[in-house]
């Protein structure tokens, strides 16, 4: 009798053991990011070690890119298949103002600095939304070829105006944000005052003037790795893009390329988890992101691509390139020698702006 | 004759009227018919009639403004935007108690989005008054007009709420307005200031571009299709291959083998330098311009053309050629009047697939297309996934479904769809 009974407890232990696993986190999840280098730095810095200690199952889905259409159409079907999701701090705000990313504390959801200091004050002002937990910082930044521009290479943004000193086509994105800033601190306007002067109809017909000067030197472009392929065809002398892509051509495929960090854009990607997710779901979400975003593992990511580490405690850190073995903080976009002249996004001008600008600057570009 | 019409209805065999007992058994008949064909009915009607019937009906819905702030709207109905007032207090009243709902249920902020494609600053103007109504008291902390002011001076602005009153209601027009570079002004629909208007510029441009994209693939189809038809088949299969092979290539593939092809520092530029034929400072600009779409999507598109040709051409016996020429026609005479109206039928085909199909292209005008060659769709792809301004989107798109409906039916009554051989 006592032997059975012991049998049938050891059996429904065994039996209930991963039931009860299952019941308060899934063991398996979908995790939304934007492909190529850049997911693949997250896969060994943060999937590996994760799945490796906690034995789940992680999906990659490439949708970044379309993912606030894509979480919309997920959330008016009643059906969102992911768990969490990489987006620019600027999604992440529409995703929030849309209630369709899930409201997260930064104190009690998210690790505190190894020194104690709570995750709010290491993450300090780059928490910008009440949905968003910031990852790395980037920038979007200038780069030029060096055996295109003579024995004088650019070293400021204005040079990108200045058809004269360095003929030749740019590679700008199709879009208003950050070329409006760049034109009109280019046109005179001191860096403390562009949106303020950007806010008026004049200042953004102004921006346009500016930008028409060189309007048929530019090939405009709309995927981040546009630009360092028309680098490296020699299609166009200089052109923005993000600065990983552009380290990627620099430093790893060797290309006759150079950074010209002056008035780089800081932006901010990082991680949300949807709205309506089921409790077991989103306790697997949360359990991942604290553990995904916590100093270590955000200084280990720098090691596989140029982008800066979104908490201060991570970049005493940063090490040196996995691969390549280079030093990795010179490539930083947040490094003081690049750093010296930036140019900070304002996520709320352009939430209000970006659907009146965006249709004067597409109306502008198919005149 | 004069007997049966007196004789009143001819009966069947069990006496019922022949007419009524002939009706029955068609319609017998049309309903197994039916039935046969009911569950592909269904599924096409479930996955992919009531899909695009409720994405197109998006262009005109607007219920979430009276949803998310229905005792609001009521009270505004009152309010006349030409007096020059602001809203009395009971409005604003209103509003704190809407507000307080929605900020609860966090719907606020999207009805801000939603409001900011009318008015730029809305987005933010209710991202910041729902974390400050959410800490008042509706009962104690009456008057709210001046709280409103307080928290933003744009609450004080008449075209704030002019914009919430013009669309409060359940159904607009705006977003119609809207794709044809028009918008709701103060005494009805204005056109838009002239440095935001774009869509009729794309829909003319979409247009124009279809129809040289159509013209071009007729003219550098034609002659293949020719060949093909008039070649011994194991030939004729060989070139098929041909055609056919790009055709099952991906349309990635394709484009970006045209970037490759006519970029400045491209295949074509680097062999007419080389042949001095331009210089190395004057490299032609072949791509990102209408040129570049119009190439890479005639290549495209061109199977599309050829093959009804080709499949209309095979049935044209080549005794009528030789007929033509044996009365004295010239080979000219015999192919334009002989040939070629029998090919007719091809050609239509054609035009109508390859028209439709480069009406609607997307990828190829986004990626080849810079900025002159882009087309409506991709203005579409933007408001769908980048600016979530999906009523928009389904405005534009419906128009352009009507264009396309409006052309075929054009086409209908001019070549006629009886004259079209698909197979």
């Amino acid at each position: 009798m006592k032997f059975t009974k012991l049998t049938a407890l050891a059996l429904s232990t065994a039996i209930c053991a991963p039931m009860a696993f299952a019941a308060d986190m899934a063991d398996e999840m979908t995790i939304v990011s934007w492909g190529g280098a850049y997911s693949n730095s997250q896969q060994k810095a943060y999937h590996e070690p994760y799945m490796e200690k906690t034995g789940v199952s992680i999906i990659n889905d490439e949708s970044s890119a379309e993912a606030v259409a894509k979480l919309r159409a997920m959330n008016e079907a009643g059906n969102v298949t992911w768990d969490v999701v990489d987006v620019v701090a600027a999604d992440a705000m529409r995703l929030c103002d849309e209630g369709l990313a899930m409201e997260i504390d930064p104190d009690t959801m998210l690790a505190p600095a190894p020194d104690g200091t709570s995750a709010a004050d290491d993450f300090g002002d780059l928490l910008v939304s009440e949905c968003f937990i910031p990852q790395i910082v980037y920038s979007t930044t200038f780069g030029y070829r060096t055996d295109l521009v003579g024995d004088t290479p650019p070293t400021s943004v204005c040079d990108v105006f200045d058809l004269e000193a360095y003929p030749g086509k740019r590679a700008l994105e199709k879009r208003p944000i950050n070329n409006m800033e760049w034109a009109l601190l280019c046109d005179g306007v001191p860096k403390a005052e562009v949106y303020d002067v950007l806010e008026t109809a004049e200042g953004q017909e102004r921006a346009l003037a500016k930008l028409d000067t060189i309007k048929d030197s530019v090939v405009w472009w709309s995927a981040g790795a546009d630009t360092p392929q028309l680098l490296a065809d020699g299609e166009v002398v200089m052109g923005s893009t993000y600065n990983g892509r552009l380290f990627s051509v620099i430093e790893e495929q060797d290309q006759p390329v150079a950074m010209l960090w002056d008035a780089q854009v800081f932006d901010l990607d990082g991680w949300i988890i949807p709205a309506g997710l089921s409790e077991e779901r989103k306790a697997r979400a949360l359990d991942y992101i604290y553990f995904a975003t916590d100093t270590q593992r955000l200084a280990d990511q720098a090691k596989y691509i140029s982008y800066g580490p979104a908490r201060q405690s991570s970049a005493p850190l940063v090490g040196k390139h996995e691969e390549l073995g280079i030093d990795m903080a010179p490539h930083m976009p947040t490094d003081p020698e690049n750093a010296k002249n930036t140019f900070l996004y304002n996520y709320e001008f352009w939430a209000d702006y970006r659907d009146d600008i965006d249709a004067k600057f597409q109306a502008w570009l198919a005149k | 004759m004069s007997d049966t019409t007196d004789t009143g209805p001819v009966l069947a065999a069990d006496g019922t009227p022949l007419k009524r007992s002939l009706a029955r058994a068609l319609r017998m008949q049309k309903l197994r018919a039916l039935m046969l064909i009911a569950p592909l009915l269904l599924f096409v009607l479930l996955t992919f009639i009531l899909p695009i019937v409720d994405m197109l009906f998006r262009s005109v819905e607007n219920q979430i403004v009276s949803d998310t702030l229905p005792k609001t709207v009521a009270e505004l109905q009152e309010w006349d935007a030409n007096s020059g007032e602001l809203p009395s207090e009971a409005v604003f009243a209103a509003l704190a108690a809407d507000m307080k709902i929605a900020v609860e249920e966090k719907t606020h902020t999207r009805l801000g989005s939603r409001l900011n494609y009318e008015k730029t600053g809305l987005s933010s103007l209710f991202r910041k008054s729902g974390r400050k109504v959410k800490r008042w008291d509706l009962a104690e902390d009456a008057p709210f007009k001046e709280k409103f002011i307080d928290i933003d001076k744009d609450w004080g602005d008449i075209e704030v709420w002019r914009t919430l009153q013009t669309y409060s209601p359940k159904l607009t027009n705006g977003y119609f307005l809207n794709s044809v570079d028009m918008q709701k002004g103060v005494d009805g629909p204005e056109a838009r200031p002239e440095n935001q208007q774009i869509y009729m510029t794309l829909f003319g441009r979409t247009l124009f571009m279809s129809l040289v994209i159509t013209t071009s693939c007729i003219l550098l189809g034609y002659p293949v299709a020719w060949i093909l038809a008039n070649l011994p088949s194991r030939t004729a299969n060989l070139l098929m291959i041909l055609v056919l092979l790009p055709f099952w290539t991906s349309l990635l593939v394709r484009t970006s083998a045209w970037k490759v092809m006519l970029q400045q520092q491209g295949v074509i530029n680097d062999v007419l330098v080389w042949l001095g034929l331009v210089g190395d400072d004057a490299r032609l600009v072949m791509i990102n311009n209408q040129f570049g779409t119009i190439v890479a999507m005639t290549h495209i598109l061109l199977p599309f053309m050829i093959l009804p040709m080709y499949s209309v051409m095979q049935t044209i016996a080549p005794t009528y050629l030789r007929a033509a020429k044996s009365l004295g026609a010239t080979n000219w005479t015999a192919f334009w009047r002989v040939y070629f109206p029998q090919s007719v039928p091809g050609i239509g085909a054609g035009s109508i697939l390859v028209f439709i199909l480069a009406i609607g292209y997307y990828i190829t005008p986004e990626i080849v297309g810079g900025t002159k060659g882009v087309f409506i769709s991709n203005r579409i792809a933007y408001h769908i996934s980048s600016s979530l301004n999906w009523g928009l989107a389904a405005a534009l798109g419906t128009i352009l479904l009507a264009v396309v409906l409006i052309l075929y039916w054009a086409y209908d009554k001019i070549v006629g769809i009886d004259n079209v051989k698909l197979r």
